[in-house]
């Protein structure tokens, strides 16, 4: 495969972002912006429950209020639906029970939030009113909180039609573990607790469903990473031809990996558009984001780590329980990329992780930025952490004896993706990036000015983190290119932009091949009706898969361009080029609009096309199974106050490499991005529930987000390692920077107390708990 | 999070803001000043007044001025007000000091200081000042006035003197004389949270020793108060690090968290004494140790 050259015309530069204008100037437009005539609003009834069966549900009070078009609960949808549950989780053999969430929780419910009635009126104040005044008679059923109990014997049950709570089991690794344990040197033992919280975009969820009676089309405006797959589930569940439904994606603030989901919420107010052929506007609010979208949440893993005499890794073995929440709504890929993320960036032997996935009457799991990896990065991480103290060794120095050298790439692994595919490490050149972070860190000169703080009163500490990132999920992702009878270069994707600059990047590959004028591209994304077939925004897949999808369409439609501007100057192909909005003559000042040759190529009845195909139109699906693997090292420092037990974050280094960088300032604003969130989840954010699963953090008062106060100097230091798997040679960035944190942030916190022998086993950091531990270690 | 109905009325004069609320305060009647707390509440529809009183638009309410050797502080003044000091003596900069560790900028153009007092939250900055400088509230009704101390005012957690048809005009607080010193120091997850813990130390240095030493103690019990036994300790004392840790200590064996977690409760007890160490320090002049870390952004 030939790859592009950065730098080029348009590739690889810092070119203005096309989504800024509009965004800045407040011409936006979020769902919540779409306004149209005769427009409902929609309030859901949720369950207070954690567990309870449903016996009864009385709406008459609600209908009756003034401004009610409609109160439904299943019994009223069930007719108009194919089925009564939302079956969207991924297939995987591991499943030990199927938990698909009902569209509108008609027996039982078993999470606080789980949508059971929606009230359709004139506005959202009047369908909150009524929502209050619908009355669910329930039983109340006992809860299950904690993964860990869930499945223990005598458990209660989440779900009272399930005989246990283990929703899937299964087991990743390779190699003779207990061999490589019963020949170590050396053995550690690490039993972690990592905690995640949820997506916390600034637009919460939200769609507008219009059906519109003339074109039988029923139009859904919705805040989701992932349009083309919301069609189908839509298509299946109304029983509608999916060319009679289009999803399009307005403006989003924010997908953060809930919005990839297909929820209850989006079913049901398509449904009632459908049902009172008037539109529906539902706009999710930060309540019911809390109770309603899915989250990360609890690991508890119970790992070791053998070494030999020089503390090369022979074997990395262990147990995790993953909280799986109320439901299966995504499938097993939380946990899968956690174990599948850790032994990664080293030479790992043997490996055996078994992972068991508890129902919990919570909110259902599915993927929030990273997606899991960074707590199988932690979990190894701190390993790692661990070896180093006991044998003596800096901790630079026992990962440079097992990171993957440069010279063994590409290396196989024998690791298996989730579709069963070899894991291959493409490229890269992980020592060296660990390297260029310490340098950079000053790693070296840390030690001196740790003394001078101590002898100061001041604790102050440094750590480090490698991490190695599956990108760019496949199979592919549909972008058609094409040259309008304007003249104007149009490109449309199924590929969902959540904020990220997808545009520009698509924009970007685009222009390179056609003219290098950013202005003479449009570029529709996030939209069914632009191409048949996709997917969406999630798992670092987006530069890569529609990237090489845009660049194959880009470069086929150029060659159309110069076949039929040949023809029409008659030419040689090889004497043109495309320059801004016309091809050239090179050399000469004869040219042709890009416009005119279109209008020429589109061809006239009785001629011959001119270039011999007709249209300068080409819609490409680049399929790329393999995974591009990006990798990154963070140092980070900080001072822990040993009388409060407040961490503060006072530098992040962060040494990454993606491969070839489409846009510089874009990849920046990716990894801070990551590393912001990283540090949210190191030392703020908490999804609380107490024993009964009821949410105790449902504000953004209870539930620390990260701010900007929060947020240290950041250092990025980039590296570029081109992959071989697709043509562009670019890797996915867009959960990099969080995968290495919170290890990055524990090891820093360790070294800070290095003295009192404290050590860190979860994330995130309470004060309260970290205080605790400082206490018992200074406490006679 | 929309609110439920509700009346919103508009007096014009302070006089009418108390009738109006006599009409409708059998009825859930309330005060809307800066609405920073009241507003969010009523949109997760944990309040449901059923009427509003809203004194914004009451020009007396905006009164902020030195008379009689107290800083009066109208009902409508809002937090940002004391960016800048309000005064040029020391009660003009403590109040400018701890002023940014009240939520962020936003809500400080929006909240009042009254409006922090009548709510009466544990981790009120402004009830600490109050209790700690012995301010005086002055409650209308149309029963009439009356002045009640800032400790009788403030029942603990969330609940005050205020009867239902009563209303907070006018909080005094004393000015302090030129030679006082003070130190605050207060323990937050985020810059801009609800204090875990916090302290206000205040005293003058004469001679080489503390006088007229006022210690006062907030977010840690269901409502701020001096510390009377560890005022004690430092008046009249010389003030030096070790007796500040004394004094923290005293503190933290004073402290009753009200939480029910018990790692929360020790924690709290713990933060108390650091609190109190830390303000004292800061009060005396004499550097922390260099791990507290006052973090204030968002002030123009």
């Amino acid at each position: 495969m030939t790859a592009a050259p950065d730098g080029g015309k348009t590739f690889g530069r810092d070119v203005p972002r096309m989504e800024d204008r509009p965004l800045v100037t407040g011409r936006g437009r979020f769902v919540d912006d779409i306004r149209m005539p005769d427009l409902l609003h929609a309030a859901f009834v949720r369950s207070a429950h954690a567990h309870a069966r449903i016996l009864g549900i009385d709406a008459e009070a609600a209908r009756r209020v003034p401004g009610v078009a409609a109160v439904l609960t299943m019994d009223d949808l069930r007719p108009h639906l194919s089925g009564d549950r939302l079956v969207t989780a991924l297939p995987s053999p591991s499943f030990r029970l199927d938990l698909h969430r009902p569209v509108l929780a008609f027996e039982e419910t078993a999470h606080v939030g789980e949508p059971i009635a929606v009230v359709i009126a004139l506005s959202r104040y009047v369908a909150e009113d009524a929502a209050d005044l619908v009355e669910v008679s329930c039983e109340a059923l006992p809860a299950v909180e904690d993964c860990r109990a869930a499945l223990a014997p005598g458990s209660p049950v989440a779900h009272s039609s399930a005989a246990h709570n283990l929703v899937a089991e299964f087991h990743l690794g390779y190699g003779d573990v207990e061999a490589a344990f019963a020949g170590a040197a050396h053995v550690f033992r690490e039993k972690l607790w990592q905690h995640r919280g949820g997506g916390h975009s600034i637009e919460c969820r939200g769609l507008v469903a219009r059906h519109d009676p003339v074109d039988d089309l029923l139009t859904v405006w919705s805040s989701t990473q992932t349009p083309h797959p919301a069609r189908q589930i839509l298509s299946d569940l109304l029983r509608r031809d999916p060319d009679r439904i289009r999803v399009v994606v307005p403006d989003v603030g924010g997908g953060f990996g809930p919005k990839l989901v297909f929820y209850p919420e989006e079913a049901v107010v398509a449904a009632a558009a459908l049902l009172l052929g008037r539109p529906v506007k539902w706009i999710e609010d930060r309540r019911e984001h809390f109770v309603a979208t899915t989250q990360e949440r609890d690991q508890y893993w119970d790992v070791e780590l053998a070494v030999d005499a020089d503390a090369r890794i022979l074997g990395v073995r262990g147990s995790m329980i993953h909280d799986h929440g109320a439901y299966s709504a995504r499938g097993t890929n939380v946990p899968y990329g956690a174990a599948a993320a850790m032994p990664l960036p080293y030479m790992v032997p043997a490996y055996r992780l078994d992972v068991r996935c508890a129902a919990t009457n919570k909110v259902p799991v599915t993927p929030v930025r990273g997606a899991g990896q960074p707590q199988g990065v932690f979990a190894m991480e701190r390993l790692l952490d661990r070896a180093a103290q006991a044998l003596g060794l800096d901790r630079d120095e026992i990962r440079r004896r097992n990171l993957v050298p440069a010279e063994r790439m590409p290396y196989a692994t024998p690791l298996k993706t989730r579709g069963g595919m070899q894991v291959v490490l493409d490229s890269g050149d992980y020592p060296g990036c660990q390297a260029l972070a310490l340098l950079r860190a000053g790693w070296e000169g840390f030690a001196a000015r740790k003394a001078t703080a101590r002898a100061a009163g001041r604790r102050i500490g440094i750590g480090l983190a490698n991490s190695v990132e599956g990108t760019g999920r496949g199979p592919y992702e549909q972008v058609r290119v094409r040259v309008a009878a304007d003249g104007r270069v149009r490109v449309a994707t199924g590929a969902a932009p959540m904020g990220q600059g997808t545009r520009t990047m698509l924009a970007q590959i685009v222009a390179e091949q056609l003219g290098g004028d950013m202005a003479n591209v449009d570029v529709v994304a996030g939209d069914t009706a632009a191409v048949a077939l996709g997917f969406g925004g999630f798992n670092s897949r987006q530069a890569v898969v529609a990237g090489s999808a845009a660049h194959a369409a880009a470069i086929a439609v150029r060659t159309r361009v110069l076949a039929a501007a040949a023809s029409l100057l008659e030419a040689s192909e090889a004497d043109l080029d495309v320059e801004g909005r016309t091809v050239k003559v090179k050399g000469s000042d004869v040219t042709i609009d890009l416009g005119a040759v279109a209008r020429a190529a589109a061809g006239l009845p009785g001629f011959a096309v001119p270039g011999g195909q007709p249209g300068l139109d080409v819609t490409e699906s680049v399929v790329i199974d393999e995974m591009a693997y990006a990798n990154a090292s963070a140092v980070a420092e900080v001072e822990v106050d040993a009388g409060t037990g407040t961490v503060t974050i006072t530098k992040i280094t962060f040494a990454h490499d993606c491969g070839r960088v489409i846009h510089p300032g874009l990849v920046d604003g990716q990894v801070i991005g990551g590393i912001a969130h990283g540090i949210g989840n190191a030392l703020f954010e908490r999804m609380g529930y107490d024993a009964d699963a009821q949410p105790v953090t449902t504000t953004l008062g209870d539930y620390l987000l990260v701010t900007a106060e929060a947020i240290p100097a950041i250092d990025l230091v980039h590296m570029s390692s081109p992959t071989a798997l697709n043509a562009l040679g670019v890797k996915g960035v867009g959960e990099a920077g969080v995968i290495p944190i919170t290890a990055a942030v524990a090891s820093a916190v360790e070294d800070a107390l290095d003295d009192l022998g404290v050590t860190i086993t979860g994330m995130p950091l309470s004060p309260a708990g970290l205080l605790a531990r400082i206490r018992q270690a200074t406490t006679p | 999070m929309k609110p439920a109905p509700f009346v919103h009325h508009v007096p014009r004069s302070l006089d009418e803001a108390v009738e109006m609320l006599a009409r409708v305060a059998e009825d859930d009647g309330r005060i809307l000043a800066g609405g920073q707390t009241l507003v969010p509440t009523m949109a997760l529809r944990l309040a449901r007044p059923s009427h509003l009183v809203d004194i914004n638009t009451i020009p007396e309410l905006t009164r902020i001025e030195v008379a009689d050797g107290a800083l009066v502080v109208g009902a409508c003044v809002r937090h940002a007000a004391f960016h800048r000091p309000v005064e040029p003596g020391p009660l003009g900069a403590l109040l400018a000091t701890v002023v940014r560790h009240i939520a962020h900028l936003p809500i400080r153009t929006r909240g009042t200081m009254c409006g922090s007092l009548a709510n009466a939250d544990p981790a009120s900055e402004w009830c600490l000042v109050a209790e700690t400088l012995g301010a005086m509230l002055e409650l209308r009704s149309v029963r009439g006035t009356r002045t009640i101390a800032a400790d009788a005012f403030n029942l603990g957690y969330l609940e005050t003197a205020l009867a239902p048809d009563e209303m907070l005009a006018f909080v005094r607080l004393p000015l302090l004389p030129a030679t006082t010193r003070f130190g605050f120091e207060e323990v937050s997850r985020r810059a801009g949270d609800y204090a875990q813990a916090m302290a206000l130390a205040v005293c003058e240095i004469e001679g080489g020793v503390m006088r007229a030493v006022r210690l006062g103690l907030g977010a840690v019990e269901g409502k701020p108060r001096r510390l009377a036994e560890a005022e004690a300790l430092l008046e009249g004392a010389r003030p030096e690090p070790d007796l500040f840790r004394r004094a923290g200590a005293v503190a933290s064996g004073l402290a009753e968290p009200v939480e029910a977690d018990e790692e929360v409760a020790v924690y709290k007890r713990h933060l108390a004494g650091v609190v109190v160490e830390r303000a004292l320090l800061r009060a005396a002049s004499i550097a922390t140790d260099g791990s507290s870390h006052e973090i204030i952004r968002g002030v123009p």
